[in-house]
């Protein structure tokens, strides 16, 4: 079995982003990780590698960093990777998931792909939908639970309110996993010494026929939320804190 | 082009037969533009007060052959005909659960760039504003594209009545399934509970709650609040409540008017979940705790003494 895992190289989500000029942001000290989501996907296909037997390929488009975080994809058990480099900083949906097709192009087919719900850096939550169309394969996203029985694929996902869904489908899938499907694991010193030799290979995304200058999604602006700052902090007696309490939120918020 | 002449699809969600509240918000997006309500199934008529009250100039009761209940692709595949039907400019939707799912599909198959979880969208500039990085900066982004399709983060936009003239349509799709994928079973949660990403008030209890019996309490004063109940990522990981109830990163991000924070700390990446909500209360009994830089109102004590005190007082 080939599981390709898509693992995005993201700003670590404690950190502080600065934003600048007015579409970019500061990423020189930033500190990178692999998007939460994706390492539950790295986790799943490893355990299902240890059991069936196979390769787990990491597939990476981001910045030429994003090596560290591929190298931590591969002290997870991940066998080997491909990057896919752009100097852009926030490389939109479409233009990801044709990358990532190319690259499985070039590489051969996989017999499953495994992707996060999302990333927490664009947040758009669709590239391993226009992957899974683009490969003509089936996609369930947010996938809590998953087994895998000769051919078939059986998915559970969160349809809203508590309630689960179970999706059955083919191999080859495209899973967008998120937590509950698993307990990624730390690696172990060895492990990260190993992942240091494994192969790692490198193609620029324009050596794929994709051009940035192509993207229907432009930033026109990037800004700071602004924090909260000088909360109200009540005072008096318990009761007296929650007379007020309701009575702000009644009167002057007008949310009750 | 102005958004006067423009014509916006939107795709309506209903529960027990009544269009929520996230949908009406998402019609006061479109407001200016020729709004169709898209209604997927039965229900349109049950509708139709509701949706032209809030702006509906065209009810669409868009009915397909097939389960469409069983596969999310040939609901977006019922949803591309209507699409092109109506030859619609823009296509606006709820980034609920199934409404992220929905667009994905549909944007995917017709080829069109996708903007999640707006909080702010500009139909005539093909412009949106969302969250990147979890809550800690917004982009605006504009798009190239024949057919704009946004989905809206629930509650960032507040339904305004903006009565019209909600003319009932038919729409007969006569859409294939790929049959990638079959929805074989739904699985309801032990009792029936608010969602949480669309609640429009939320209180979250934290690993100051102790037992997962304790969430009874939040539960009390949720039903009288109207309520959603979350958790905080340690309460989740303690084992107090499950994932499903987790508001932030890795959890759900969520947008109430009202979010009340009991016994939560306040981690960044909380934050992430629950920034954009428009009033935010904590109550913990540390008073050097985070979350009490980041809110709009803070009551230091033990939530088992202000809780119940609040549940009654409502």
């Amino acid at each position: 079995m080939k599981i390709f895992v898509c693992v995005k190289h993201v700003p670590d989500t404690a950190a502080t982003i600065k934003v600048a000029g007015a579409v970019g942001f500061e990423d020189g000290d930033l500190k990178f990780i692999a998007n939460p989501y994706d390492e539950y996907g790295i986790e799943e296909a490893v355990r299902l590698i240890e059991k069936q037997g196979g390769e787990v390929v990491i597939l990476t488009v981001g910045k030429p960093e994003a090596v560290s975080t591929i190298r931590g994809a591969m002290a997870m058990g991940a066998d080997r990777a491909i990057l896919v480099t752009t100097n852009c900083q926030l490389l939109d949906s479409d233009l990801t998931a044709k990358a990532l097709k190319a690259a499985m192009d070039k590489d051969g087919p996989g017999d499953m792909i495994f992707t996060g719900k999302g990333s927490v850096d664009t947040e758009s939550f669709q590239t391993q939908y226009r992957l899974a169309k683009a490969l003509g394969l089936a996609v369930v996203n947010e996938v809590s639970t998953l087994a895998i029985e000769g051919d078939k694929a059986i998915a559970q996902r969160e349809s809203g309110g508590g309630a689960k869904q179970v999706i059955e489908m083919g191999l080859p899938c495209v899973i967008g996993a998120t937590k509950g499907l698993n307990e990624p694991r730390y690696p172990k010193f060895p492990d990260i010494m190993k992942a240091k030799k494994k192969e790692l290979k490198e193609i620029g995304l324009s050596d794929l026929g994709i051009d940035v200058a192509q993207g229907r999604v432009t930033i026109e602006n990037l800004e700071p939320v602004p924090e909260r700052s000088g909360a109200k902090m009540l005072e008096g007696s318990v009761g007296d804190q929650v007379i007020e309490l309701v009575r702000i939120l009644k009167e002057d918020e007008k949310v009750l | 082009m102005t958004q006067a002449n423009s014509k916006t699809g939107i795709l309506i969600e209903m529960e027990n037969g009544l269009v929520k509240e996230t949908s009406l918000g998402v019609m006061t997006a479109a407001a200016g533009s020729e709004i169709y309500a898209l209604i997927l199934g039965n229900g349109a008529a049950g509708a139709k007060e509701k949706l032209a009250e809030y702006g509906a100039d065209h009810i669409v009761s868009i009915t397909a052959s097939g389960d469409v209940s069983a596969s999310p692709d040939l609901q977006a595949e019922v949803l591309v005909q209507a699409i092109k039907e109506y030859q619609f400019d823009t296509v606006l939707g709820t980034a609920s659960t199934t409404g992220k799912d929905q667009f994905a599909r549909l944007a995917s198959i017709i080829d069109e760039p996708l903007v999640s979880d707006c909080v702010k969208v500009n139909i005539a500039d093909k412009t949106a504003v969302k969250s990147h990085f979890s809550g800690k900066t917004f982009a605006t982004l504009k798009v190239t594209a024949a057919v704009f399709l946004c989905t809206i983060r629930p509650n960032s936009i507040e339904a305004a009545a903006a009565p019209a003239a909600g003319e009932m349509l038919d729409f007969a799709a006569d859409a294939k399934d790929p049959g990638l994928v079959k929805i074989v079973e739904t699985k309801q949660a032990g009792d029936a509970k608010l969602d949480l990403t669309e609640a429009p008030i939320i209180i979250t209890g934290g690993r100051a709650i102790k037992a997962a019996e304790n969430y009874s309490m939040l539960d009390a004063c949720a039903d009288k609040l109207g309520a959603a109940v979350g958790a905080s990522r340690a309460a989740v990981d303690a084992g107090y409540a499950p994932h499903t109830m987790q508001v932030g990163q890795t959890g759900k991000t969520v947008s109430p008017r009202l979010y009340i924070a009991c016994g939560v700390s306040g981690a960044v990446q909380h934050f992430a979940g629950m920034k954009t909500s428009r009033v935010i209360v904590a109550i913990n009994e540390d008073k050097d705790a985070p979350i009490f830089s980041k809110c709009d109102y803070g009551i230091v004590g033990d939530i088992f003494d202000v809780v119940p005190v609040l549940t009654k007082k409502l």
